[in-house]
């Protein structure tokens, strides 16, 4: 088959510029509405106390007028680009460039990942950034385990990060303990509360799980929020001990790691030093991840996802199952909350609203669920757009909005639709992500 | 007693107005088999609308307190169904038959932008309004001087859900919209088959849906006169709790769920912690969830092997 | 209870609310036999399927499997997984239930599930990639290529079964009950959609199943000539009770069997007897 013949143009779509102009004055219209008292009016608390509004007509006008502009360009794009619908056939040679290209773009990255402390020792910004990418990496690679393979929705992930945090930062500075002993029982703690919330919600399917897990990631931080004696309340806990490297502090002191290995103390040390941290801590999340999809835990996971009845009647005990995936994702949350305490040194409740959580699943999502690569893609994407945005304040949320609804309407899959056979006879061949199912929990 | 009855008085008006709202979340689960996360913004939106244009029209010069509150309502439920109308159409739309995450997370970036966006648009001060509708009904004056009131905002309130409730269980029992979304919530395609407009239906929903919030949002703010930016995350999740409580798809149930919610909330804040009130509404949705994941009027699913 | 019966369901009854599904039902189904339940739609005979492979918890009566070694197991007592993993009854579904985005061969693993969790000493041996679980996995592969060879689908091991043509669909499903290595297989309905050939072989795969590997069979079937030529021992049910039982050809002489496929007509009745032979 070739392209021409699928590229079957459905009933001949008006196309002339009458049309278009009629659309876009159409989008104004609404624009014009939508905006008039939003935008056009500005209220604010006078000095008296009382409300006292100004008009901004003039950026009523801007805002319809680019509604204007954007819909005819929107308009033109689309008839340039086709129906959205159509189905577009890759040759075959671009089918297999792309698939040796996506070969060898993991391990290309991976290598980059390793250099990246050489390459940019002497920017603290971009070393500080990749530290926040590859902590979202590891999140992303954790809720993946839950969302992606077992199909459960999770919307309030963030509450493991969150155990995993106040658990290190708890621990360290009421009984001193260090952080490679808090960092194992952050995740054992956080997999204890995945286990603890799983248990009642196994039954719920779809909606009601991402609802229900949404209101377990209020509760917690409503929670640490009101009980202050403990955890500080919203004014968080400060003070913790950063990490050392097996006991070496990585400070200018006398037993400091530059003062034994004789060369000049730099604060850079630190920033490699959790760089590196981080990216092992991630990186076993991965190899642990993709050993547990290739053992029968993993494959129980993926059936899970397809298919709960059939599940059942193979003797698969879905409750177990469920929860060690809850368990699993957890306890990685709860690996990077407590690497999260130590790279920071304070948290608050506020690290931990419902937004992290959204941002982590969006990058589960866009990634395309299931694909360890794709979410790493998508973390990238994420969180690296994220920060274009960071001179623009507070348009960046409204921007990561936007950006949001217009990626899931572009890609409702995620950048990597396929999925990948954890066992074969003959062929490795990726499964299109029109067969894999999302799993009904 | 009399600190109860205050109390009983309170959660009411406050369930009444999460009932509004859940019946927007119902409604949409219903006919779409989505969670509108979006839907709590828009009775923010709505509350906004309603502040602003009530500033503006008493600085044209109207006093007829009356008069503007009529006008204020039409203009906010006008605008506000607008928005849900824009929001269906740019996230949901696209995604109608796609994949079940994306429009979850299509609405949650829509409710990300509507939050942010009024907080750009309006700052992130709390705006307050001095009382716009004063007075009240003394019922009942206790020995120790404790008096249990009820206000004029307050059976405004009640009358404007009652009524509301009222119209809007008769459209959707009894006239040609209420049936094709009725068509539409159990089969999609068979109604397209029959001539049923899909697309115009679950548009309008969208629109009677955003209306009732606005209606709540306007409520909201005559009752404790103010608006945020912030304020449709914690109500929008309220009236999902309320809508599941009174199991989902059904109106009425929508009504009793936010009923129970307000009632809940006030009580547990009246005699147990403030700071635990959320708390207290978030877990009774975990429980219902776990022991009548119907709610109190749904219907029982089946398991079909 | 004899060592040549299998199972036994003793006066079943199923009731969803005021309907009865299934009343006061029994019958037994024989050891290495195939057993068919057959019936016009709506009998109640996926009830009594969901009923035995612990979908339905019964209202009343009992069902026991005896295995081979003489323990019984009463059905109605576990529910859920547990009829698959420690009753080893497998069963495939009206509507075919496989994992469409997993491939045939990852399908036949997941049914090992058991057996494979176990050798993996519960993950832990397999995440260090221990010997004895690399062996174990080697073993399960080897046994879901017997299967696949078996049902003709070995060149497609690595294909998505959702893409599969809608017989091997079939047919992969069965091979994925019998990888759990059940001591009792319940097909639903396994020649649907089937035409006349896939039938054939299906009616071949059900006989070596019986025959090779001495598994017995329950099967709920329409297709007539599936039936007559594979059953042992038939069993018809019409509104949730036992109306007939016996050999194929005596429940094909039945009048009442006749009758209640054809709600009483003569004509179409003999019409149908026509074509079952």
């Amino acid at each position: 088959m070739t392209a021409s013949t699928l590229e079957k143009q459905p009933a001949p779509r008006a196309s002339g510029a009458a049309f278009i102009l009629k659309k876009a004055t159409i989008s104004a219209l609404v624009a014009l509405v939508l905006f008039s008292l939003m935008i056009g009016v500005r209220t604010e608390a006078g000095p008296q106390g009382g409300l006292i509004y100004w008009t901004r007509f003039g950026d009523l006008a801007a805002i319809v007028a680019a509604v204007f502009g954007g819909s005819i360009v929107v308009e033109l794009l689309r008839q340039w680009w086709g129906p959205a619908d159509r189905v577009r056939v890759v040759p075959p040679v671009v089918q297999n460039a792309l698939s040796l290209a996506g070969r060898l773009l993991a391990p290309a990255l991976l290598i980059f990942t390793f250099l990246v402390p050489v390459i940019f020792y002497d920017q603290r910004y971009i070393l500080d950034l990749a530290i926040l990418v590859l902590t979202y990496v590891m999140l992303g690679w954790g809720l993946n385990v839950v969302v992606g393979l077992a199909g459960l929705l999770d919307l309030g992930y963030v509450a493991f990060y969150a155990v995993g945090a106040y658990s290190y930062a708890l621990l360290a500075t009421n009984f001193g303990l260090s952080f490679w002993v808090c960092l194992p029982l952050a995740g054992i703690l956080a997999a204890f509360w995945g286990v603890l919330l799983g248990f009642p919600v196994l039954r719920l399917r779809g909606d009601y799980l991402a609802i229900v897990t949404l209101a377990f990631g209020e509760i917690i931080r409503l929670v640490i929020i009101n009980w202050q004696s403990l955890t500080g309340g919203p004014n968080g806990i400060s003070g913790i001990p950063r990490p050392t490297l097996f006991g070496i502090p990585l400070t200018p002191g006398e037993d400091g790691l530059a003062a034994r290995l004789g060369i000049e103390f730099s604060p850079t040390h630190r920033i490699v030093f959790l760089f590196y941290l981080i990216l092992a801590l991630a990186l076993l999340t991965n190899w642990v991840t993709i050993r547990l999809r290739r053992l029968p835990i993993g494959r129980a996971w993926e059936a899970l996802r397809e298919d709960e009845v059939a599940c059942r009647a193979l003797g698969i005990n879905t409750t177990t199952t469920k929860l060690t995936a809850f368990a699993t994702g957890a306890m990685f949350g709860g690996f990077a909350g407590a690497f999260f305490a130590t790279r920071q040194g304070f948290i608050s409740p506020e690290s931990f609203t419902f937004q992290e959580s959204a941002l982590v699943l969006a990058i589960v999502v866009l990634g395309g669920m299931g694909s360890q690569l794709g979410v790493a893609l998508a973390a990238l994407a994420m969180i690296g757009g994220f920060e274009l945005f960071r001179g623009l304040d507070q348009y960046r949320m409204l921007v990561f909005g936007i950006a949001m609804v217009l990626l899931m309407i572009w890609r409702p899959r995620g950048l990597i639709g396929h999925r990948a056979p954890t066992v074969y006879l003959e062929r490795n061949q990726a499964i299109s992500s029109d067969l894999v199912k999302e799993g009904h929990g | 007693m009399d600190y109860f009855a205050q109390q009983l008085i309170n959660g009411l008006v406050l369930g009444s107005i999460y009932g509004l709202i859940a019946i927007g979340y119902t409604m949409v689960y219903g006919i779409v088999g989505m969670i509108n996360f979006a839907h709590g913004d828009i009775f923010m939106i709505g509350g906004f609308i309603a502040l602003i244009s009530f500033l503006v029209l008493v600085s044209f010069g109207l006093t007829a307190i009356p008069l503007v509150l009529f006008v204020v309502l039409l203009v906010s439920m006008a605008i506000t169904a607008l928005y849900g109308w824009t929001v269906e159409r740019i996230a949901y739309r696209p995604l109608r038959h796609s994949f079940r995450l994306a429009p979850m997370l299509s609405a949650i970036g829509m409710s990300f932008v509507l939050t942010n966006f009024s907080q750009v648009a309006q700052g992130a001060r709390v705006k307050p309004v001095p009382p716009i509708i004063t007075g009240g009904y003394t019922l009942h004056e206790g020995p120790a001087g404790f008096v249990v009131q009820l206000s004029n905002i307050q059976i405004i309130v009640v009358l404007a859900t009652v009524v509301l409730l009222a119209l809007f269980t008769w459209l959707v029992s009894s006239t040609r919209l209420g049936r094709d979304m009725r068509a539409c919530e159990q089969d999609q395609t068979m109604a397209a088959l029959l001539g049923v407009d899909v697309d115009r239906t679950i548009s309008m929903t969208f629109v009677i849906g955003a209306a009732l919030a606005a209606v709540a949002g306007m409520m909201y703010l005559l009752y404790y006169g103010l608006v945020d930016f912030f304020m449709g995350f914690v109500a929008g999740i309220k009236a999902f709790t309320a809508a599941v409580l009174g199991g989902i798809g059904s109106l009425p149930g929508a009504m009793l769920g936010g009923l129970a919610i307000g009632l809940i909330e006030t009580f547990w804040s009246a005699y147990f912690s403030v700071e635990y009130k959320d708390v207290a509404a978030f877990s009774i949705l975990i429980v219902v969830l776990i022991f009548l994941p119907t709610g109190l009027l749904g219907r029982p699913e089946v398991e079909k092997v | 209870m004899s060592g040549d019966t299998i199972l036994s369901v003793d006066g079943l009854s199923m009731r969803f609310g005021g309907i009865v599904a299934v009343n006061d039902l029994s019958f037994d189904a024989g050891r290495r036999k195939i057993t068919a339940l057959i019936g016009p739609n709506g009998a109640g005979k996926t009830t009594v399927f969901n009923c035995i492979t612990g979908f339905y918890r019964p209202s009343g009566g009992s069902i026991a499997l005896t295995h081979d070694d003489g323990r019984t197991i009463q059905l109605e007592r576990l529910n859920d997984f547990r009829i698959s993993k420690q009753a080893r009854v497998a069963r495939t579904f009206q509507n075919i239930r496989l994992f469409p985005g997993m491939t045939a061969l990852e399908n036949l693993m997941v049914a090992q599930h058991n057996a494979l969790m176990r050798a993996s000493g519960l993950t832990f041996l397999g995440l260090i990639g221990a010997p004895s679980w690399r062996s174990a996995e080697t073993r399960a592969i080897d046994l879901a290529r017997t299967w696949l060879t078996r049902i003709g689908l070995l060149e497609r091991a690595d294909d998505a079964a959702g893409n599969l043509p809608y017989g091997d669909q079939r047919r992969l499903e069965i091979a994925r009950a019998m990888c759990t290595e059940p001591a009792l297989l319940c097909l639903d309905e396994p020649a649907a959609g089937l035409n006349a050939r896939e039938s054939a072989a299906l009616s071949e795969l059900l006989l070596s199943i019986r025959t090779e590997l001495g598994t017995s069979i329950l099967l709920i079937e329409h297709d007539m000539s599936v039936v007559m030529e594979i059953s042992d021992h038939v069993v018809v049910m019409d509104y949730g009770v036992k109306i007939a039982e016996g050999t194929p050809q005596s429940v094909r002489d039945d009048p009442k069997v006749i009758a209640a496929y054809l709600g009483a007509d003569e004509e179409e009745a003999l019409a149908v007897m026509e074509s079952g032979t």
